[in-house]
């Protein structure tokens, strides 16, 4: 079965820069990839991760104080 | 030569500065948090890095408050302009540089109440008297951590333990000790810090920055400039969050690239370690200039209350005349006048004639301080004929 995916929304590119090393402090898969056309008109970046590490990446960033736009499946 | 002109500008650099600037200009290039390629995210990542850097030299806490600016008098007019409102008190130090006394006095102008709390001949200011100028209306009060002419230490922990208690901001402008003297922005009690990188931190000129503590609310900051952020750019309207709202525009990131590479650089050689090294070099040559009929120090004269600055002037010569001798005759590049910090002059005694300025730094020695001494002692010599 391939991996799905979902992306993580975050308020800039430097918060996508901090919210990868939040997620790999954490052991959690992730990648910066720009931010699908579906989802935002904007230019910027977002973070995926796997579907089945979503819950776990929303605590991890959660309780390192990063703020989430939202996170959409992919 | 002797470069004695680093509370100015420092220099030279590490090599590991121009170096990451080469890096940057050579193989990346790219503009930081626009675009989602790899090298505009790499970009990115290098400005990310000097914010993290920025945040273990001083001890903050989260390097999404650290805003980069092209120098700290922009970090300085962003904290004043704003989050300072007609009506508001605000309250600053007789040593302040204009960088913080020129935009105080026009807020003044458009209603803001200004009280400057007058400090010793030596520069010294006194809590107590911080504390007496407190009003009802007090919002912030902006400090000096240390003198631009004399090299004075202000007491930054101590009024900051009084902002807290009264529960008003504290901004300290930390263009003479970023880098040469240990700053603990949580510690010290500092809601809002205003750095430059050019100075002791050995970054490029066109770099500095503004770090905002947990005790700022920036919804109620408006920011000094607006415009592209590479976020929410589908809205017409600026972004409440850090650091996009403070960081319109492209940055210049090739110099943040230099500057993380010099704070990386402080980082290992440990502001202690530099703090160290730049006592001797200011005890020292307070101690023979001091000892040079005619040459009158200014300051505390005593190098653990202030930084590697020394000012002072020598009887029956112009600063001006001292400086250009200095230079031409015995190569030592040293800053006269009154140093962009005329209430500093003259609570020193020294405005308007300004004084003669050493500002030794990180990579000066020991034998460049005896060889400046006595180039003053020369020039001492022939001004008392």
């Amino acid at each position: 079965m391939s991996e799905t995916y979902s992306v993580i929304l975050v308020h800039s590119t430097s918060h996508a820069i901090r919210a990868e090393k939040v997620l790999r402090a954490a052991g959690i898969p992730c990648k910066m990839i720009p931010v699908p056309r579906h989802i935002s008109s904007d230019c910027g970046v977002c973070v995926r991760v796997g579907r089945a590490d979503v819950d776990a990446a929303r605590r991890a960033l959660e309780a390192a104080g990063l703020e989430i736009e939202d996170i959409r499946d992919i | 030569m002797i470069y004695f002109d680093n509370a100015a500008t420092s220099w030279p650099k590490p090599p590991q500065v121009a170096e990451a600037m080469m890096h940057f200009l050579r193989d990346v290039g790219a503009n930081p948090g626009r675009s989602a390629h790899r090298t505009a995210v790499e970009s990115g990542r290098i400005v990310y890095a000097a914010r993290e850097a920025v945040c273990e030299l001083v001890n903050a806490p989260d390097p999404l408050r650290v805003a980069f600016t092209a120098n700290v008098t922009v970090a300085l007019n962003m904290a004043l302009w704003g989050l300072l409102r007609p009506g508001d008190h605000v309250i600053t130090s007789s040593m302040e540089h204009n960088s913080v006394m020129r935009p105080l006095r026009a807020l003044e102008r458009k209603g803001v109440e200004l009280t400057v709390v007058r400090c010793s001949p030596e520069g010294f200011l006194n809590p107590a008297d911080v504390q007496a100028a407190i009003r009802p209306n007090t919002r912030m009060i902006v400090l000096n951590h240390a003198s631009n002419v004399a090299g004075t230490i202000l007491p930054v922990r101590e009024v900051g333990h009084i902002a807290h208690a009264h529960n008003l901001l504290l901004l300290v402008d930390a263009a003479q000790t970023a880098g040469a003297y240990p700053i603990d922005v949580q510690a010290d009690g500092i809601d809002l810090l205003a750095f430059t990188g050019h100075k002791s931190l050995l970054g490029p000129m066109g770099t500095g920055g503004l770090v905002l503590g947990p005790r700022v609310d920036v919804s109620r900051m408006e920011p000094l400039i607006r415009g592209g952020t590479g976020s929410r750019s589908e809205r017409e309207e600026q972004p409440d969050f850090l650091p996009d709202m403070l960081e319109s525009g492209t940055p210049n990131a090739v110099g943040i690239a230099g500057l993380e590479a010099g704070i990386r650089w402080v980082l290992e050689r440990g502001v202690e370690a530099i703090r160290a090294h730049e006592m001797a070099l200011a005890q020292r040559a307070i101690d023979g200039l001091r000892a040079i009929p005619g040459v009158t120090v200014y300051g505390p004269l005593d190098a653990a209350r202030q930084t590697a600055t020394v000012s002072f002037n020598i009887a029956g010569m112009e600063p001006s005349e001292a400086g250009l001798r200095l230079d031409e005759e015995h190569g030592i590049l040293c800053r006269v006048g009154l140093h962009c910090a005329p209430a500093a002059h003259k609570t020193l005694g020294t405005f308007p004639v300004g004084t003669v300025r050493f500002g030794m730094g990180v990579f000066n020695t020991a034998d460049e301080v005896d060889a400046a001494v006595a180039a003053v002692e020369a020039l001492a010599r022939e001004a008392r004929r």
